[in-house]
Order: C-alpha cells, then sequence, then structure tokens
C-alpha cells in the first residue's frame, strides 16, 4: 500500500472509531483497547440511534394493526428484510427469517428439515472446528433420530483436511454443516467448493456464519450453500437477532418450528394452516426494536465497504501474527493461509485465564478459555487459549500496546 | 487463632496499602498464591475438583481437634491466590464459625471489580464447598455426640 493510501486508511479508521462511544473510555485506569469483537462487537452511533428513535416515535405491533404506528413499525421491520436479503444477494426477500440468532437458526434447519428428511443410519458431516452452537444439534437430531455424526479432521495449521471430503461424503450423507470462518482459529472454509461437492453427494449444506458476515464479501447465490445462519450482534447490530437464509425449496418443505401467532393463516380447534414463508417461521412478536435498528447495522458495513474492511484487519492480523511470534514461548494457534481477524494464543506454562485478567487490569478486553469449541482444543491438548479479535475499529496501536502488555506480564509471571 | 472476623480484617488492611491499583492487587494476588503449599499430586483427583470454576481448583478437608483444615491448589496463579485468601480467613477454625461466616473481605478488597461474573461464580463455588465440608464435619460429629 502507497504511503498515502496508507494515511488515508489511518484517517477513515479514526472517524469509524468516532461513531463508537464506548471506544472512548478508561477500563482499570487504562484506555479501553477491545480485542474481543469474536465474541461481540460493538456498535456504531447510527444503530444506538435508530433503537432508540424506534421505541421513541414507531414502536407498535408489527402486521396485523392497522393504525398508523403498526404500520410505521411493519415497514420498519419489513425493511429490515429487505436490507438484509441484498446484504446476502439471496434471491428473494422471504428467504430471509428473522431468528434470535446464529445458535437458533441452526436448531430451526436441525429441527425442521432435519427431523422431516432424514432417516436413521443416514449422516451428517461437520468439522472438528465447529463452534458448540454447530455441533449440539446435530447431536440431539442423531440421538433423535439414529444418524451417524461424521466429523472432518484438522490439519495443524488450521484448516479442515478437505482432501478426505470426497471420501466422507457417501450416498448416506445428508447434511453437510460447517463454519465458514472459525471462531478460535480464524480459519476461512472454502464454502462454495463444499456445497459443490455435497450437492453431488446429495447433501444439503449448512453454514454457520457468526464470524463471517462482519468481515467477507457474501453471496448465498454464488456460494449456493442451502442454508446460512447468522447473528446481527457479531456484525455491528444489536444482541438477540440473527438471520436464518434459506433457499425457498427447503423453507416452503419444512414443517414450522414453533407454533402461535403470526405464523398461522387460519386457526380452529380441529386444523391450523400455516403462513408463507418468511412468516411460517416468525412466531409470536419478534424482538422487533432490534431488528429495525439491525438495517443500520448492515449500512454502516456497506458504507465503510467490505473491501476496506477485509484490507485493515488483514493487515491487523498479519501485523499481530509478527509481533506476537516475537514473544518468546508465544504460540499462535490457527496458522491457515486464509484467515479473519482472530489471533488464539498460548505462552508456555502461563495460564490463558492468568494472562487474560492481567491483561484486563491494564484495559485491554480478550477472550480466554475453550471459545464454545472444545472439541477444537481437545484436538490441540489445550484447555484453552487467549483470543485477540480484531473489528474495522481497531487499530496497529493497539495491537502494540498488547504486546508491550503481553511482554510485562509474560516477564512477572515467569519470575 | 485469630478469628474469621479479625483475619479477614487483616487482608483488607493489607490491601488498603495498595491504593485500588488494579495491577498491583493483582500482583500481590498472585504473590499470596506462591506462598501456598502445594497439594500433594495424590489428591488433585476429580473428586477434589470444585466445580464452576474457570481454572481448575482442588481441594481437600480435614478435622482435627474440631477445627477444619483446608488444603487447595490450582493450575492458574490468581486463583491459587484467591484459595490461599480463603484458607487463611476460614482454615483452623470450627465448622460452626465456617458454616456462619459473611466473607465481606471479598467486596472490601475490590475483588468483585475485576473478577467477573464468571469468576465470581467460581470464587463462589469454593466458598459453597469448603462450607459444605464444614457442615459435613458438624454432621458428623453430632453424630458422634449422640451415639
Amino acid at each position: 500500500m502507497s504511503a498515502a493510501n496508507q494515511t488515508d486508511l489511518r484517517a477513515d479508521i479514526i472517524a469509524i472509531r468516532d461513531e463508537f462511544p464506548i471506544l472512548h473510555q478508561q477500563v482499570n485506569g487504562n484506555p479501553l483497547i477491545y480485542f474481543d469483537n469474536a465474541a461481540s462487537n460493538q456498535k456504531p452511533l447510527s444503530v444506538i440511534k435508530a433503537l432508540s428513535h424506534y421505541y421513541q416515535h414507531d414502536h407498535a405491533n408489527i402486521h396485523r394493526g392497522i393504525h398508523t404506528l403498526a404500520e410505521r413499525a411493519t415497514e420498519g421491520y419489513e425493511e429490515s428484510r429487505k436490507i438484509a436479503a441484498d446484504f446476502l444477494n439471496a434471491a428473494e426477500a422471504e428467504e430471509i427469517i428473522f431468528t434470535k440468532g446464529t445458535t437458533e437458526g441452526i436448531n430451526l434447519v436441525a429441527a425442521t428439515y432435519g427431523r422431516k428428511f432424514l432417516s436413521p443410519g443416514d449422516e451428517i458431516i461437520i468439522t472438528n472446528m465447529e463452534h458448540h452452537s454447530n455441533i449440539v444439534p446435530w447431536q440431539l437430531l442423531c440421538e433423535e433420530k439414529g444418524l451417524h455424526l461424521k466429523v472432518m479432521p484438522l490439519r495443524e495449521n488450521g484448516e479442515v483436511k478437505w482432501e478426505e471430503f470426497d471420501s466422507m461424503l457417501t450416498e448416506k450423507t445428508k447434511i453437510v454443516s460447517v463454519v465458514h470462518a472459525s471462531n478460535s482459529l480464524g480459519t476461512i472454509n472454502p464454502v462454495q467448493e463444499i456445497c459443490r461437492k455435497a450437492h453431488q453427494a446429495g447433501a444439503i449444506v449448512v453454514v454457520d456464519g457468526a464470524q463471517a458476515t462482519s468481515h467477507l464479501e457474501l453471496d448465498v447465490q454464488a456460494l449456493n450453500c442451502d442454508f446460512y445462519a447468522l447473528s446481527s450482534h457479531k456484525m455491528y447490530g444489536p444482541t438477540g437477532v440473527g438471520i436464518l437464509y434459506g433457499k425457498r425449496k427447503w423453507l416452503e418443505k419444512m414443517p414450522p418450528y414453533q407454533g402461535g401467532g403470526e405464523m398461522i393463516k387460519e386457526v380452529t380447534l380441529e386444523k391450523t394452516t400455516y403462513s408463507d414463508i418468511p412468516h411460517k417461521f416468525e412466531a409470536g412478536t419478534p424482538n422487533i426494536a432490534d431488528v429495525v435498528a439491525f438495517k443500520e447495522a448492515i449500512r454502516f458495513i456497506n458504507r465503510v465497504g467490505k473491501t476496506t474492511i477485509k484490507k485493515h484487519e488483514d493487515s491487523l492480523t498479519s501485523y499481530a501474527h509478527q509481533k506476537l511470534n516475537d514473544i518468546g514461548g508465544l504460540r499462535i494457534i490457527g496458522n491457515a493461509p486464509e484467515k479473519v481477524g482472530v489471533v488464539s494464543f498460548t505462552v508456555d506454562q502461563l495460564h490463558h485465564f492468568d494472562l487474560g485478567v492481567m491483561l484486563d487490569a491494564k484495559g485491554i478486553a480478550v477472550r480466554t478459555g475453550h471459545h464454545c469449541t472444545q472439541p477444537l482444543m481437545e484436538c490441540y491438548g489445550l484447555e484453552g487459549t487467549v483470543r485477540a479479535s480484531f473489528a474495522v475499529y481497531n487499530t496497529t496501536e493497539e495491537i502494540d500496546r498488547l504486546v508491550e502488555a503481553l511482554g510485562i506480564i509474560v516477564d512477572k509471571l515467569r519470575n | 487463632m485469630s478469628s474469621i472476623r479479625g483475619i479477614q480484617d487483616e487482608i483488607i488492611d493489607e490491601f488498603s496499602m495498595l491504593d485500588g491499583d488494579l495491577d498491583m492487587c493483582v500482583e500481590y494476588l498472585i504473590e499470596l498464591g506462591k506462598k501456598l503449599d502445594p497439594l500433594s499430586k495424590q489428591y488433585q483427583t476429580e473428586d477434589n475438583i470444585v466445580k464452576g470454576c474457570q481454572s481448575k481448583v482442588w481441594l481437600v478437608a480435614g478435622q482435627e481437634d474440631g477445627l477444619v483444615n483446608y488444603q487447595a491448589d490450582s493450575n492458574t496463579m490468581i486463583t491459587k491466590g484467591l484459595v490461599s485468601m480463603l484458607i487463611r480467613v476460614l482454615s483452623g477454625q470450627t465448622a460452626d464459625d465456617i458454616l456462619n461466616a459473611d466473607l465481606y473481605f471479598i467486596n472490601k478488597i475490590g475483588m468483585n471489580r475485576f473478577i467477573g461474573t464468571q469468576r465470581s461464580n467460581g470464587l463462589a463455588a469454593m466458598i459453597k464447598q469448603m462450607k459444605l465440608y464444614a457442615l459435613a464435619f458438624m454432621a458428623k460429629e453430632q453424630k458422634n455426640e449422640s451415639s
């Protein structure tokens, strides 16, 4: 990058940081450095204001009311659906189901598609790097229906051994469920290729996109995945909202997930008929305000631009790798050539808990432990790691402070 | 042996000299942990693990001359420090005093400030386990007295 471009990007990032009021505070007497973005990232003012505006001006229950506020609230909610559909390049807005988050999305697919289309002896393939939310729903389904769960192994560098995928796929494989980007390792999986091979074998593909949506270009039609689950709070949006994208042909055939209001056409005591998609899968009053505010998160990402986001975060990640590798006894876990901004590490003879607490005492927020990927940790023979994960508002100066703090802490703990 | 209250007040005094500086509090905690007698490997078993801690804590208890004694260890330095303070406060006391102990020193030294809810749960689990041991010893005592 030229010096002029670097200066421009730096100025852009400073301007972006100003949109996030939470970043400008002291924690334990030090300026906050927020490196826990894989757990949840922070919200720009536009999202915060949209939430407040909704409750101050537009709130009413949606879809059924005939009065003005009900119409405004409904419009705000459905506009978020359209914007989300464009963001994912879904063929139509009806393929966007609003959920509580990625976990609910995957559970929905397991409970409805899984129960209806899988039979005893069928197989589900996941990888050894999955988050528990992309393991447990499948384990529950396997137990209920007598299915087999097969797990793709990993290489030392944190990539999946995809060369073994062909031999793992059989005519019994019905679902392949993979994480797009690993929350513990940062590894980006080749979803498009996975979909191509899985479809050839007659299986559908479910993608856990929680860690990908704020970092990577997304086009569900180009990926050709059957389902894609994501969380708003991991892409600068409010908590309690997520999206399950599903191809219309599947969503129409799937039975409802939860029963209640909104998802019905007609209810009698003898029989009930259900709404068309997407409302069939949105029972009860949803998290309206946060769905309405969610569109501002998408607008924020579109305004900054995925290209800028990726360029900046890639430079942070490689800078972090370079600087952290200089610390004696530090080992980075997850060195795949294609990564999102997640850097997990261990330090010889020092426990991640101690490192994390001492970093917190210096105002640096990282995550410690197994990151809800216990099978992955077992694979590496670890109890846990320290994880620094980046967002577009992080800077190389913050990484310098992390490295400096770690150097001091490691010295202190070793002596 | 000082009372539970007396020992807690000593600890509060020691921490007050650190002026609320979090870095120094954590370092002091680690120093305290280093002084904790290591627990023999034979006691570092699944049965002795205190559940609910982010880090591993092993806790064993015994009773002698009517007083409860604890030994503990952890695989993290900060938790060792927390454990050493709890042992300092509760070890060598009667089961009855342990059961009725109000452990106000934890808040007073600001441990809740840098120990978030998860970590507090670990601390709470340790205290609960120590009190459970005291309860068990008390029940045993009462049984012996009545037989």
